[in-house]
């Protein structure tokens, strides 16, 4: 796996190695880089996730934007965007406005985009003609057209 | 069973050499025109909101293609998850066989007549041969009645060494084939250890009618490459 550079998550935002493991709810209202183990729930609402490559998540997430660089198991509900990195391996189901799934990433669950606003975007990587898989050169972006159905709130339960 | 998957998924992708197999696997990647996928296409740019299942290796192409159009994308790699070391049991012959009903239990757990399309890509040519039938019967009650399933199979002028592809979809009638690289030691349940995914059978178009006999209506398209298109309809 390919180390995460420090340039990789914004400044400012709070940072839990990868030694660490945590139970139960996790909430906050800041940015939050996770290196580490949590099991439970996270609620970030309003606010960015970063699950480091080290990162083994089994949560229930909801953040304002989702990257994931390691292993998540559970459902990301996320009111902007969901970033699957080349090396995330996520099992659960994705609620969101826009995606993008790097070549490499395994992703087993339903993805259900809602878009809320007039001007969303869907985001598909295709590193092959983007090699560089930052989110602004992640692929080709469309226009949502028409109206949409209201958001899944809950998907259906896969156990 | 998600950590299981994710250690096969580690070891398939290998450390150093992963790289340079996904370099090599994408100066392969070909370019064809499905029939298939040209009649699906009409479907999924005529409806919203239908529930897709993709059933091939994760695609950001296809969840792309689908939520373009305003569906929901659901993605599982079956031929994946059928190489978990822990299915493998032995009968009572003690043949080493892959356990079925363990499969089901932790794959395409769906509720019933919940899809609207399926895509099999090439599944079935290189799945398990215990798993085949009992996956097939898994998808025709989670799909929808009326709702379509497309599935590619290899003619026997494909030889034994065909490649097992991922399938990406460009555009409505075109999909981009990728040979699926796995790590030179992985093991294949029960069988051998094999260097990659190798086509398991080449089904007939008899065979074919009797793998998806429960379905209402079957349709062939033979291409070029030697490969027949079937879209079946629940």
């Amino acid at each position: 796996m390919d180390p995460v550079k420090p340039s990789d998550f914004a400044r400012g935002e709070a940072h839990l190695g990868k030694s660490l493991l945590i139970r139960g709810e996790l909430s906050g209202s800041e940015d939050l880089y996770l290196d580490g183990q949590v099991e439970g729930t996270i609620d970030l609402k309003g606010n960015r996730l970063t699950v480091g490559p080290n990162g083994k998540i089994k949560a229930n997430v909801n953040a304002r934007s989702a990257v994931v660089h390691g292993k998540l198991e559970g459902n990301i509900t996320a009111s902007d965007r969901v970033d699957l990195k080349h090396s995330a391996v996520v099992t659960g189901d994705i609620t969101t406005q826009r995606i993008s799934i790097d070549e490499g990433a395994y992703f087993k669950g339903g993805v259900d985009i809602h878009r809320d606003a007039p001007k969303q975007e869907v985001v598909g990587a295709k590193p092959e003609v983007t090699p560089a898989s930052t989110p602004a050169a992640a692929g080709a972006s469309v226009s949502a057209t028409g109206a949409r159905p209201a958001p899944i709130a809950a998907l259906d339960p896969r156990k | 069973m998600a950590s299981v998957a994710y250690n096969v998924i580690k070891f398939l992708r290998g450390s150093t050499t992963s790289r340079d197999e996904s370099t090599a696997a994408l100066a392969q990647r070909v370019t064809r025109r499905s029939s298939g996928m040209s009649e699906l296409a009409r479907t999924l740019g005529s409806q919203e909101g239908l529930c897709i299942l993709d059933l091939g290796a994760t695609s950001p192409s296809n969840i792309r293609y689908f939520t373009e159009h305003g569906h929901k994308s659901y993605s599982e790699d079956v031929l994946l998850a059928s190489l978990d070391p822990g299915l493998v049991i032995e009968d009572e012959q003690g043949n080493r066989i892959l356990d079925e009903k363990r499969f089901l239990a932790e794959n395409l757990v769906y509720p019933a007549a919940h899809f609207d399309v399926v895509f099999c890509w090439n599944m079935a040519d290189y799945l398990d041969e215990s798993l085949v039938k009992p996956v097939v019967a898994r998808l025709w009650s989670s799909l929808k009645p009326g709702g379509m399933l497309l599935a590619f199979f290899h003619t026997r002028d494909a030889g034994a060494d065909a490649p097992c592809h991922r399938y990406h979809i460009l555009n409505n009638e075109t999909l981009e084939l990728c040979p699926i690289v796995a790590h030179p030691e992985a093991g294949r349940g029960p069988g051998p250890t094999r260097t990659n995914f190798r086509l398991q059978r080449v089904f007939n178009n008899r065979h074919i009618e009797n793998l998806f006999r429960d379905f209402a209506s079957i349709k062939f398209f033979l291409a070029r490459d030697n490969v027949r298109e079937v879209l079946v309809v629940r």
